[in-house]
């Protein structure tokens, strides 16, 4: 039997998603065993259009992005998204919140005219996206079990619960009961609650818990005397991308 | 003489978007440059509002393979805009922090994006079956960069812990007693490194060009990544607070993006420009590896730069052991990192595995960022990169259309560029 094949593409981003996949450092050789690598212009040459699964990382950002992305989606069964620049528009959204002239202005002064440039947007805009890797960047062992999954025709892990169940496994001091505010109440796990077990508050990476979710987490805020917008202040990091801009 | 028509569209194994287009006209070089596709990102303008404590997590998003780089100069110009200066403790343990960057990088690079080339293949996935046992000391040493982020800063993309004026947790001594022995009993196995390296003939390229780089400050004999003057191989050096008088970024009405330039018509930086500059400073057993690898500064090969890094990484292998010893006896402790935002505009330099990063930040105040601007290493290098390929050619014009497309692109991965990371280099068609 041939093994699946799969292949990574970038778009708008910092290529940190896919540098976290080079460094499974132990991981890789085992990986390479199980799965054909066809594409990933960020470490090989060889490019073959002949694959099962497509991971992309990076936001869409301009138009001439559309086809390449829909060619992708033609050509593999499932397309990931990985990163919160793919599945959230994640960093790349925070100039979404001003006009993209202003932004252009800011950095290119009276020349901004020869860029071409549209809003930041999550690739599930443009085309069907099959599972999603959050995270900015994405987590390995994440990455892992998702690959692990997929392999095996299941769906990839979801976790849609709030990173302080994973904080308090760790043992971790709560960052909220020394007055840090933290997005961990309202934001999805997966990532072992690596920042406050590094003693710095969640900023939301890996995008909000859903709306059923979010019920209970305003419950355990309010113990510590705390509202959702007392822990929002990292919001627009990570998060501003609004679902309504989506069809804008 | 058969013509080339060459367009490369998104070189591989390299950071980000970029094309390669070369033509010739009856052996007459018409074209012959290095266009960056990148999208743009705007992060500048993403850091105007944000506050003091926001904007290293959000400009580190600028590059994966930099992060620590940017984190690092970032919260340099932070600190140098509220004049604030971190304890010695702090200084020294982003020094081991900036260390562990660069062996990480240096490795990811000589390794798995420019040795296929000269072992005739097309990644290291071939190599995978053929070579495993470099495969294996690859994944190892870009292992032990990342693992020496982790832990100090908690992961390499993006760096947790680092802060403006110091850490939001300490690394543990005996996690970093840990590491230092791993630095130890990876000697070997950068030896073999360096073995390998000297197997491998670089292709031909002679081009004077200017080298810019930090430079030691007042005398001070260390090599310098993390702190120092700017200067320059035709003599000049400035303050970081003065860098734009150095890259002169201007929007080119020709080129539409900017681009740098000091004294000379195209300047270089990287691990061959801090070679070139620095190199009495590097430590022995550096020099000692430049001598295996026939490397005397300066060099005027821009394929070199790849060997310049090998020999960067024995010297920041060496380094990072002293630098451990010394956290460790001195002891490492808490130490108090509040600081009080005020208003002010500063600048930091730090020299990442690709050259000479620039931060600049106004704040208010209240910390609030006014405006904010960085220099990547990348951007400084396009001029040199396609001076480089106009000298190179009409060198090379007799081979086949693949030998040519191949060293040319070859010439842009020894630069190692990192496109996305170069906020300013947006759809640079040089007409
Ligand atoms: S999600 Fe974060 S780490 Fe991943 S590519 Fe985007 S900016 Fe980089
Ligand atoms: S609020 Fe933050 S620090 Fe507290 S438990 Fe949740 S994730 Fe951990
Ligand atoms: S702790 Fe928060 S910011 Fe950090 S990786 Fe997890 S979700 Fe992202
Ligand atoms: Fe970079």
């Amino acid at each position: 039997m041939s093994k699946p094949r799969i292949a990574f593409f970038d778009f708008s981003c910092c290529e940190g998603c896919q540098l976290q996949v080079l460094n499974c450092e132990d991981e890789l050789l085992d990986l390479l065993a199980l799965v054909d690598i066809v594409q990933f212009r960020e470490a090989m040459t060889e490019a073959d259009w002949n694959f099962d699964i497509a991971f992309v990382e990076g936001s869409i950002t301009r138009e001439q992005d559309e086809p390449r992305l829909k060619k992708i989606r033609e050509a593999a069964k499932l397309v990931i998204a990985i990163g919160a620049c793919s599945g959230m528009a994640g960093i790349n959204a925070i100039r979404n919140a001003m006009p993209v002239d202003k932004a252009k202005e800011i950095v290119y002064g009276n020349k901004k005219d020869a860029f071409e440039s549209t809003f930041a947007r999550p690739i599930d805009t443009v085309i069907k996206v099959d599972g999603y890797i959050p995270g900015c960047p994405i987590d390995r062992k994440d990455f892992l079990r998702t690959v692990q999954a997929l392999l095996v025709g299941k769906k990839p892990p979801d976790h849609d619960y709030p990173v302080c169940q994973e904080c308090r496994l760790r043992e971790n001091e709560c960052l909220l009961t020394v007055g840090i505010p933290c997005m961990g109440p309202i934001t999805r796990g997966g990532c072992d609650a690596i920042e406050p077990t590094f003693g710095s508050p969640c900023i939301g990476c890996r995008g909000l818990v859903s709306e059923a979710n979010i019920e209970s987490c305003k419950q355990m805020l309010e113990k510590h005397g705390l509202t959702i917008e007392d822990i929002s202040k990292y919001m627009t990091i990570f998060n501003s991308f609004q679902k309504e801009e989506k069809h804008a | 003489m058969p013509d080339h028509d060459i367009h490369v569209h998104y070189v591989t194994r390299v950071e980000g978007h970029g094309d390669i287009v070369c033509k010739t006209n009856n052996g007459v070089v018409e074209k012959a440059e290095f266009n960056v596709v990148e999208a743009p990102r705007f992060f500048e303008a993403a850091c105007v509002g944000r506050a003091h404590y926001e904007i290293k997590d959000i400009v580190t998003r600028i590059c994966g393979i930099c992060a620590c780089g940017h984190a690092l100069a970032s919260l340099r110009a932070s600190e140098a805009a509220m004049s604030i200066e971190p304890s010695e403790q702090t200084v020294d343990l982003r020094k081991i922090v900036l260390h562990g960057e660069t062996i990480q990088s240096h490795f990811l690079h000589t390794y798995f994006l420019a040795a296929p080339d000269f072992l005739g293949v097309g990644s290291v996935i071939p190599l995978a079956s053929s070579h495993k046992d470099v495969v294996v000391r690859a994944l190892k040493l870009k292992k032990l960069g990342n693992d020496i982020s982790e832990t100090i800063v908690g992961r390499h993309v993006h760096p947790i812990t680092l802060k403006i004026n110091g850490f939001s947790k300490l690394p543990d001594p005996a996690a970093l007693k840990a590491i230092q022995k791993r630095v130890i009993e990876a000697l070997p196995d950068i030896e073999a490194t360096v073995d390998l390296f000297s197997t491998i003939k670089v292709p031909e390229l002679y081009r004077e060009t200017e080298y810019i780089s930090l430079g030691p400050t007042n005398g001070d004999k260390e090599y310098p990544f993390y702190d120092g003057d700017i200067i320059s191989s035709l003599g000049q050096s400035y303050r970081p607070s003065n860098y734009q008088q150095v890259c002169n970024e201007e929007v080119d009405p020709k080129h539409t993006a900017k681009l740098c330039k000091h004294k000379a018509p195209s300047y270089q930086v990287g691990a061959l420009a801090r070679f070139n500059n620095n190199y009495n400073l590097l430590r022995p057993e550096a020099k000692k590896i430049a001598e295996k690898l026939n490397l005397k500064a300066p060099n005027h090969n821009p394929y070199n730069i790849t060997m310049a890094q090998v020999v960067e990484a024995v010297h920041v292998a060496y380094d990072l052991i002293d630098l451990i010893d010394k956290v460790l006896t001195k002891g490492i402790k808490e130490e108090n990192n509040k600081y009080q935002p005020k208003a002010g505009t500063g600048a930091g330099a730090v020299e990442v595995p690709r050259g000479i990063l620039f931060h600049s930040y106004k704040y208010d105040s209240n910390g609030i960022c006014q405006w904010a601007d960085c220099v990547i290493p990348t951007t400084q290098n396009v001029r040199n990169i396609n001076e480089d390929m106009k000298t190179l050619v009409p060198t090379i014009i007799g081979k086949s259309q693949e030998e040519v497309s191949l060293l040319l692109q070859m010439l842009l991965r020894a630069y190692d560029p990192c496109i996305s990371c170069s906020t300013h280099l947006i759809n640079v068609r040089f007409e």
